[in-house]
């Protein structure tokens, strides 16, 4: 048996792609462009209604009570990143996760920041 | 309108470094000597050329395959976690690679002293992205003990390239790799210094 074989997402007789497929229903639904792996994701607590949500959403609610990143909720999921990405995108879009803002991830990180991540390292 | 508290309203920032390096080299041993959690697996679809599916709407008829990669976490204070991130073993899926690399602080290209040459394909991208890397080199016992010169010249890296030589069982030792790969990377934002 496959590993993959008992993840959610993962049909044995039709292939690992139509679970994902069928959460989106066909839909479009490019998501949200700026999250990458590292990009960290937290719920936060709100009063919108979440009866529009799906299971997988409101455990992606639930993973990320504490601030996760992108690539943890998949791995928790156990979900393709591209799923992953397409739920978190649909929380985002309703304001009830917020991140990091990823495009700061791109510009070179500053010295100070550098700093505190050399000695975080020497000290675990 | 959801009301929201503000407590909540922080979200930490993160940085990663890029663990790479040819197939069994020891980038998920040495991620996980060093990670707080075991390391996590998760899988990314690609199209069958190797190209990232950015939106599920018609992936239905293509062809796919996975990539899995695995990371891991270190917690560097309440603001700021890092993440290290394994490269999958085939080079040819560099879409992920892109993933992985953007924003990156700097990379380890891992090596095995008994294949020198699987450190090629990894060398490359990070020098053509002008991503800060340090050479390691996992010196399984058995292994051919190599001098430094030796390695370089194999691996044609120069001297602006730092080597080092670690266990990447040992967690001492993978710190001491992290630590010379954001050394690299703050040396190159300001050459004064370096
Ligand atoms: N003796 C010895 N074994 C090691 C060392 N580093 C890793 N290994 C072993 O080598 C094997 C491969 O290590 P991995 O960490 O899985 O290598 P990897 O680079 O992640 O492999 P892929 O992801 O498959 O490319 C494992 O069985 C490790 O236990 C080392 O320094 N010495
Ligand atoms: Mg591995």
């Amino acid at each position: 048996m496959s590993p993959r074989s008992s993840d959610w997402w993962y049909d044995e007789a039709a292939g690992p792609l139509v679970r994902p497929y069928a959460l989106v229903s066909g839909r479009t639904r490019p998501t949200w462009g700026r999250l990458n792996l590292a990009t960290q994701v937290r719920a936060i607590r709100t009063t919108s209604d979440t009866s529009a949500l799906s299971v997988e959403h409101l455990e992606i609610m639930k993973l990320c009570r504490k601030p996760l990143s992108v690539a943890e909720v998949a791995a928790y999921l156990h979900a393709p990143l591209v799923v992953a990405k397409v739920l978190l995108s649909d929380l985002i879009q309703r304001g009830d996760v917020i991140t990091s803002d990823a495009s700061r991830m791109a510009v070179a990180p500053d010295r100070n920041l550098l700093q505190k991540v050399l000695d975080g390292v020497r000290a675990i | 309108m959801a009301s929201v508290q503000s407590e909540e309203l922080t979200v930490p920032s993160s940085v990663k470094i890029v663990v790479a390096g040819g197939f069994g080299v020891g980038k998920t041993t040495l991620v996980g000597a060093v990670s707080e959690i075991t390391p996590l697996r998760t899988e990314e679809l690609l199209t069958e050329a190797g190209t990232q599916i950015d939106d599920l709407a018609g992936v239905e008829g293509k062809t796919t395959t996975t990539v899995a990669l695995d990371f891991g976490r270190i917690t560097i204070n309440p603001e700021v976690v890092l993440y290290l991130f394994g490269t999958p073993g085939q080079d040819r899926f560099w879409f992920m690679w892109d993933e992985l690399a953007y924003g990156a602080i700097g990379a380890v290209v891992l090596v095995d002293t008994r294949r020198l040459d699987g450190g090629f394909g990894a060398i490359d991208f990070f020098e053509r992205r002008g991503i800060p890397f340090v050479v390691a080199v996992n010196c399984f016992e058995g292994g051919h003990s190599y001098s430094e010169d030796e390695v370089r010249h194999a691996l044609d890296v120069g001297d602006g390239v730092p080597l080092v030589l670690c266990d990447a069982r040992d967690r001492e030792s993978c710190k001491t790799v992290l630590a010379r790969v954001i050394e690299h990377a703050m040396s190159k934002l300001d050459p004064a210094m370096a």
